[in-house]
């Protein structure tokens, strides 16, 4: 049993209170130990992000009510954060009802689902929650019985006193519970002796699913709520000159027509407060369909913005950022990126002597990946509800960190934070897009300006082309080899429209003696963010490829080459500051190649491509196995390995490396956005080509390492390597390497 | 504006709207009916799948003006306890992520074995291509279908 210090700091509290008509309610807090990574900039988080607040609620008739305190956007929080509370409350999980927190930082701390972070970051809070609570509990039983505390025992939500052969209901002792102090120290259970955590659970919402019960942004209203939608303009770069909405004004059901300002300028701007149009052309009316068909018949000019000027916020005082007016087209950023990827880079980390050992190789291999902007394509487009008056706000939506947003609400609508009411809904999706905060802005804005209830709604047109893209990337890996062949050098130089995407001190930095990572970027009007494992989605993708290209230079099965890396950067690391563990890396591979049969002579009619990946705390790997169908290169079947610790729902989480993998696959080889002039070419599903059931593998075997480590990342650290596992194993069949993506672009021209 | 009669989910409903308003905005903003979902609008995603008079079709793409008096069905009215076979098959498969898509999913999924109780797996492939699932939850689609089939 694990003893744990409930460290509740200056600012937390831990309270307990009584229910009305009796029953306990207790607060809780602590410190979550965050390390976040990739677009989450700790410059932007709120300055009490770590502060972690939650309820359990008991009523005296033995109802045990859990909030989930996280957003909800398919990771299953909704479940599995409740699982842990009552885990260590030790409840009957039959007779847990869940409920999501309302947005409110101070009881539920940080609230932000991204980064892979839900369950991470509320682990040891969640677990001291329930220990803490059951402890009152107890505490309140050998009160009443007059028996000591450490002769009693709990199962499933019961207290035992086996001498006396006395027990009772949690809720029983609830009142009395809430009177009882907070421990300061409390026993964790031992991970062996889970009954809720580590055992499959359905999701809790999942009847409200399948019946069409209003869950989402997108269903909620009120009386009187009016639609809104944005006309923003068909081009990157442009901004709106004039409109005429005479003729629209007359139609059925329109209300008004007019502009506002997003942000007004000079406005510092936190790191979610991306803009990307700032004068808002808005329609609003009675239905969705009528300001839809209003939007068709008005009338607007366009004109070019030119260069704007953005004033970022951070911790280190303000900093202005200019932002290219151009209107920018695919065809042109692939040639500038050819020209900067020439230039000398911004240098992010050095080993050795790479230079020298380039200039004296037998041998060296050097080859260009590259790319393209990805929509997120949330199922449910971007929405918000607002009803703001002069006083106060109430604002419901899909959000994945509905308190980046709120401070911005405050400052825009000049209101005090505790007089906006945030009601954060289920997600149909989110992928990154989610934690932006514009559309809610906009909301609030419009309905300020029409003082009514309003809903602003993007249609899927809206979602596609107003969108903030995983950003266009390029990266050209060399190897050097000596004359037996070894590796001797690892040169990787990566570039990006507007951020570069290396990670400098993962795989294989730390295994190799002389080691270069350089990064450089190229600005933009085109808004980019974080994307389902930002970065790192093309990273895997272009080094484990260039790895297998590697492996085969130097006549080694690429399994076995990774893992003769890993060994090297485990006994023996090069530099410092490597992220990843070498051991547990090597422990994916070992287990996808045990699993998938890599070798085996009765896989013989599969072409077979391996890939594996560090990032968000947990280790990946995949096989992918090709067939040919209709003369066709198809993804049949595929193997999966994943480290994430403690798993704390298992068949959720085979469902989450599934979707992984799925969506890899699609991205890989069908997601694509290209510009024109400023206009993204794809508005809608029939030219931005999305999988499809028929295109998915038959079979997706997911397995986990089983280890107590406490847990890590899940929704993202799977998705990343697949789209190298794919490339590997296409070039296999197809007899030609993959560098480009979408794939599919080079598979047609092959045809 | 003109009031249309309609039948959905076994009721008679009259709602004051557009001809033109295809039955997807009906049932959202008139009926309140949010189950039927939008993601698209051009009827490429499967979200806004309701049956008319047992087929599956795309409510998106269906004027409200053109359903005269056939039979509404919508996730509401697929079973009044939610428990439908192929509901209860994706509880069993908890084959939901996010679950934005899946009351499309599973109209389609549910007009397909009415026609079809036994579907082949190609066969399932080539009827529910047709519903986009961002989330990737295809396999327990698929599952959670040979599921309900056998309960059928
Ligand atoms: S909304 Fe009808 S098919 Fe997409
Ligand atoms: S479950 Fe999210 S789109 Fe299907």
């Amino acid at each position: 049993m694990e003893k744990n210090k409930t460290d509740y700091n200056r600012r937390a509290f831990l309270k307990s209170t009584f229910l009305a008509g009796g029953g306990m309610m207790i607060s809780f807090s602590g410190l979550a130990k965050l390390s976040l990574e990739d677009k989450i900039n700790p410059a932007d988080l709120p300055a009490d992000w770590h502060e972690l607040t939650g309820y359990i609620k008991i009523t005296s008739d033995n109802i045990i009510k859990i909030f989930n305190p996280n957003p909800e956007f398919g990771q299953n929080v909704m479940t599995s954060l409740p699982m842990i509370v009552a885990e260590e409350l030790d409840v009957d999980w039959k007779k847990v009802v869940v409920e999501m927190g309302h947005h409110d930082n101070v009881k539920f701390g940080p609230q932000f689902a991204g980064g892979s972070n839900s369950v991470r970051m509320y682990w040891k809070p969640l677990r001291d929650a329930g220990a803490a609570a059951r402890n009152m509990l107890l505490t309140a039983a050998s009160q009443t019985w007059n028996v000591p505390v450490e002769e009693l025992t709990t199962k499933a939500g019961m207290i035992y006193h086996e001498k006396s052969g006395k027990s009772g209901t949690y809720g029983e002792f609830a009142s009395k519970a809430a009177g009882v102090s907070i421990p300061k120290e409390v026993k964790l259970k031992d991970v062996k002796n889970f009954t809720v955590v580590r055992n499959s659970q359905k999701n809790v919402e999942g009847v409200k699913i399948v019946t069409g019960k209003p869950l989402f942004g997108l269903d909620y209203t009120q009386e009187g709520t009016l639609i809104a939608m944005i006309q923003h303009p068909p081009a990157f770069g442009m901004k709106v000159k004039s409109f005429d909405a005479s003729e629209i004004l007359k139609m059925p059901g329109i209300k008004d027509v007019f502009t506002l300002k997003l942000y007004e300028d000079g406005f510092e701007q936190a790191g979610f407060d991306t803009r990307t149009f700032n004068d808002l052309l808005v329609v609003v009316g009675n239905t969705t369909w009528q300001v839809m068909n209003a939007r068709k018949k008005l009338k607007v000019s366009w004109e070019p913005k030119g260069d704007t000027k953005d004033t970022m916020a951070g911790r280190n005082g303000k900093r202005e950022v200019i932002v290219p007016g151009a209107l920018e087209s695919t065809a042109t950023h692939f040639a500038k990126m050819k020209e900067y990827a020439a230039k000398p880079a911004q240098l992010l980390r050095k080993d050795g002597d790479p230079e020298t050992a380039f200039k004296n190789a037998a041998k060296v291999l050097e080859r260009t990946y590259n790319a393209p902007f990805l929509a997120h394509n949330c199922m449910e487009p971007m929405n918000c509800f607002a009803h703001v008056t002069d006083d106060k706000a109430l604002i419901v939506g899909p959000h994945q960190a509905a308190g980046w947003i709120e401070p911005t609400l405050s400052k825009v609508l000049n209101l005090p934070a505790d007089k906006i009411d945030m009601q954060i809904t289920r997600m149909g999706g989110g992928f990154g897009l989610r934690a932006y905060g514009h559309t809610f802005v906009e909301a609030a804005l419009i309905s300020r300006k029409v003082k009514a209830p309003v809903k602003l709604v993007y249609t899927r047109e809206d979602d596609m082309t107003y969108g903030i893209y995983r950003p266009i990337y390029t990266a050209t890996y060399r190897a050097a080899f000596d004359a037996n062949k070894n590796l001797i050098a690892f040169h990787v130089k990566g570039g990006g429209i507007p951020e570069h995407p290396i990670h400098a001190n993962r795989f294989p930095a730390g295994a190799v003696d002389n080691y270069l990572a350089e990064g450089w970027e190229i600005p933009s009007n085109i808004t980019i963010g974080a994307f389902r494992a930002p970065r790192s989605n093309f990273n895997a993708a272009a080094e484990q490829s260039f790895l297998d290209e590697v492996a085969e230079a130097m006549g080694k099965d690429p399994i076995e080459f990774r893992l003769e890396l890993l060994k090297r950067a485990k006994e023996n690391p090069v530099g410092k500051n490597n992220e990843y563990d070498a051991d547990r890396y090597a422990e994916v591979l070992k287990l996808v190649k045990e699993k998938s049969g890599w070798g085996s002579a009765t896989n013989k009619q599969y072409s077979r491509g391996v890939a594996a990946y560090f990032c968000h705390n947990s280790y990946a790997a995949h096989v992918v196995d090709i067939i040919k169908k209709d003369g066709q290169p198809f993804v049949e079947r595929v193997t999966s390995a994943v480290d994430c610790g403690i798993v704390i729902n298992p068949d959720a989480a085979v469902n989450m490396v599934q979707g992984c993998v799925v969506d890899g696959i699609g991205n890989a080889l069908y997601g694509e956005l290209t510009f024109k002039e400023g206009v993204p070419e794809k508005n809608n599903f029939t030219r931005y080509r999305m999988i499809r059931h028929r295109e998915a593998p038959k079979k997706i075997d997911v397995h986990f390492v089983q280890n107590e480590i406490n847990p890590t990342g899940l929704g993202e650290p799977p998705f990343p390597p697949i789209f190298a596992a794919v490339a590997n194993a296409l070039y296999k069949s197809e007899k030609k390497r993959f560098y480009n993506q979408p794939f599919s672009n080079d598979l047609q021209k092959k045809s | 504006m003109p009031v249309i009669s309609l039948n959905v989910n076994g009721k008679t409903v009259s709602v004051d709207a557009d001809p033109a308003t295809p039955v997807l905005w009906v049932l959202r903003e008139h009926l309140n009916l949010v189950g039927t979902k939008y993601g698209c609008g051009v009827a490429q995603c499967g979200t806004c799948t309701i049956h008319l008079n047992g087929n599956a079709v795309r409510s998106c793409q269906l004027p409200v003006s053109a359903v005269g008096k056939n039979a509404i069905t919508t996730i509401e009215g697929l079973s009044e306890n939610g428990d439908h076979p192929v509901q209860k098959a994706w509880i069993e498969q908890d084959v939901a992520q996010c679950g934005y898509c899946q009351t499309g999913q599973i109209m389609t999924a549910t007009a397909l074995l009415k026609s079809n109780p036994n579907p082949t797996d190609a066969q399932i492939e080539a009827s529910m291509s047709g519903n986009i699932c961002r989330c990737g939850t295809y396999l327990r689609i698929k599952e959670a279908i040979k599921t309900a089939a056998k309960q059928m």
